[in-house]
């Protein structure tokens, strides 16, 4: 950590209401590779969190040990004050390489989530439908996903975390399967989507301008082994023009500054 | 249909706006030239693999009249054999016997085929347990096995139904199990995110995402089965389309021997037609709209 990212980031608010806290995460795979060590961090309910680091620091890791997909070699991690043991209905996943049924329609994609927890055809159809409207591809529900963009599966695959309402979207670099002003677009929408839902978002991402535009808190890891360098709150007003935020002279420095904390992982 | 893909007129609409331009339908100027309709007719598959076919025919026809051995027999000699052995219900005849141990062998090997290459796929060790002997069975030579397979279980049957087992199963099994070793493992973590039952994973991503692959087993297995029926029929014992062949061959009638070896091709490259269009109808929706 640099002198000069001390002096810019304040330090973070305390967390008072959390929606999922990490304690003393570790993680080390077979072939004794440590790909993470004494994560301790919170995410504040109803706000966006992103995970920011450098490829291979752990950030999949860790955001799959949160959703219950793998576990933690040590440490634990609490969804609404209750540990984690596996998967949860409080949580949804949005995959980066959006992991769709190549056999099944954008309609039975969105619904697979409810599909599995039991909800009959007609009623689970009805909520896909609005959520498959929510992300604009209203009149593609038979279309299958070959037949779509990378853009357009990835609204498919944020319909299917939707449609099930979890209170915690976990998101593994959504957007870096997509063209950049695809990706713009996703990431103003996406902005629209955390004022509309009260969600509690957990972003992984290793774009620094998208950490920064997005989120209201990033938590910086380090590699080798993943460790927590940092967390930020970047004092940006998000309320108005989403083209304002990329001028804003807070966004520019906040930017600045983690890529100069950064740096020092990279030599 | 292309011309359908590209027919929407609503692009899809942003979150809020609907101006997201990397969406918009393609102009007129993109749409694709249509060829004219005897350019169009000219290039259409079907035109093609008829063309192919005749030019196949006339090719054996030629071979047969130089000829090149005179146990060659010419494309039309064959047809007329073919419609001769036709007529008299000897052709059907023969059918029916070769169909049995046929039949019996490729339901077997299918179910058991494809139900041992999935566990194995699902559990390592029926993997352990069960992949070295299709491994060696794939490599066997059948010829070498017939005598014990004789000495074992007779001339009958059960002897022919064992060699089509022993070559369509071993193909149908490694396709399967790998089909399912190869399930994509994001699909298999969408599932168990979306809460997913160990059973559901299996049904709804597993089998569907690997029925691809156990197809094309299926279809490569079944054209060895109906090689094993008839060399069962030919190694054994003389009896149905085998004993066509080599009854025809002894009295050197070699149009009608073609004609019952050309029946039975015919017979199994629509066998494995027909399982293509059962693969596409009942396991992949997405085939059916695109194509
Ligand atoms: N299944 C695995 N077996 C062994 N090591 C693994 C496995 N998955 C990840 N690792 C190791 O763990 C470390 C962290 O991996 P992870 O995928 O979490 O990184 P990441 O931050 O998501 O990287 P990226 O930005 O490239 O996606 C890496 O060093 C990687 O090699
Ligand atoms: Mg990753």
């Amino acid at each position: 950590m640099t002198a000069l990212a001390h002096q810019f980031f304040a330090d973070p608010s305390p967390v008072t209401d959390c929606a999922v806290s990490v304690l003393d995460v570790g993680k080390i795979y077979a072939e004794a590779v440590t790909a993470l060590e004494h994560i301790n961090v919170d995410f504040p309910r109803g706000q966006l969190t992103s995970l920011l680091g450098p490829s291979g620091c752990g950030k999949t890791t860790l955001l799959k040990i949160i959703a219950g997909l793998l576990p933690a070699s040590s440490g634990e991690v609490f969804v609404n004050d209750r540990p984690v043991a596996g998967p949860g209905p409080e949580r949804a996943f949005v995959f980066q390489d959006f992991a769709l049924m190549p056999w099944a329609n954008v309609l039975r994609n969105v619904a697979f989530g409810l599909e599995m927890r039991g909800i009959a055809k007609s009623e689970r159809e009805q909520i896909a439908r609005g959520y498959i409207d929510q992300v604009g591809l209203a009149g593609f529900e038979a279309r299958y996903p070959h037949e779509l963009s990378g853009g357009m599966r990835q609204r498919v695959g944020l319909a299917r975390a939707l449609a099930v309402n979890a209170e915690v979207l976990l998101m593994d670099e959504p957007f870096s399967a997509v063209d950049e002003q695809t990706r713009r677009k996703f990431q103003e929408d996406l902005l629209s989507l955390i004022a509309r839902e009260k969600k509690t978002f957990i972003f992984v991402t290793h774009s620094i301008e998208e950490a920064v535009y997005v989120s209201d808190r990033i938590v910086l890891l380090s590699p080798r082994p993943g460790r927590i360098a940092q967390i930020i709150e970047p004092a940006i007003e998000r309320g108005g023009d989403p083209d304002a935020i990329r001028r804003h002279p807070v966004y520019l420095d906040t930017v600045d500054a983690i890529w100069q904390s950064l740096k020092t992982y990279l030599e | 249909m292309a011309e359908h893909r590209f027919g929407v007129e609503a692009g899809p609409r942003g979150f809020r706006f609907s101006r997201a331009f990397p969406f918009q339908a393609p102009g007129k100027a993109l749409r694709e030239k249509r060829p004219s309709a005897a350019a169009s007719f000219a290039t259409h598959h079907l035109t093609l693999s008829f063309l192919s076919a005749v030019a196949l025919c006339g090719a054996w026809e030629w071979a047969g009249l130089v000829p090149i051995s005179p146990a060659f027999p010419t494309f039309s000699e064959t047809m007329a054999a073919l419609w001769s052995i036709s007529a008299d219900g000897s052709l059907a005849g023969a059918f029916a016997v070769t169909l049995q141990p046929l039949a019996l062998g490729l339901v077997i090997s299918m179910v058991l085929g494809v139900g041992l290459g999935v566990a194995m796929g699902l559990s390592p060790k029926t993997e352990w347990l069960a992949s070295p002997i299709f491994i060696v069975a794939q490599s066997a030579p059948l010829a070498a096995l017939i005598p014990l397979i004789v000495f074992a279980y007779g001339i009958g049957l059960t002897s022919k139904t064992i060699v089509v087992c022993i070559m369509a199963m071993p193909v149908i099994v490694l396709n399967s199990f790998a089909a399912v070793r190869h399930t994509p493992k994001s699909l298999i973590e969408m599932g168990e995110s979306f809460l997913a039952t160990r059973s559901k994973v299996i049904t709804r991503i597993i089998l569907p995402a690997a029925s691809p692959v156990i197809f094309a087993g299926l279809r490569l297995g079944c054209a060895s089965g109906f090689i094993g029926a008839v060399l069962g029929e030919l190694l054994i014992t003389p009896t149905g389309v085998g004993d066509l062949i080599t009854y025809s061959r002894s009295i050197a009638d070699y149009p009608t021997m073609y004609a019952a070896i050309l029946s039975i091709m015919a017979f199994c490259v629509l066998f494995i037609e027909v399982l293509g269009r059962i693969e596409v109808t009942i396991f992949r929706p997405e085939k059916r709209a695109s194509s």
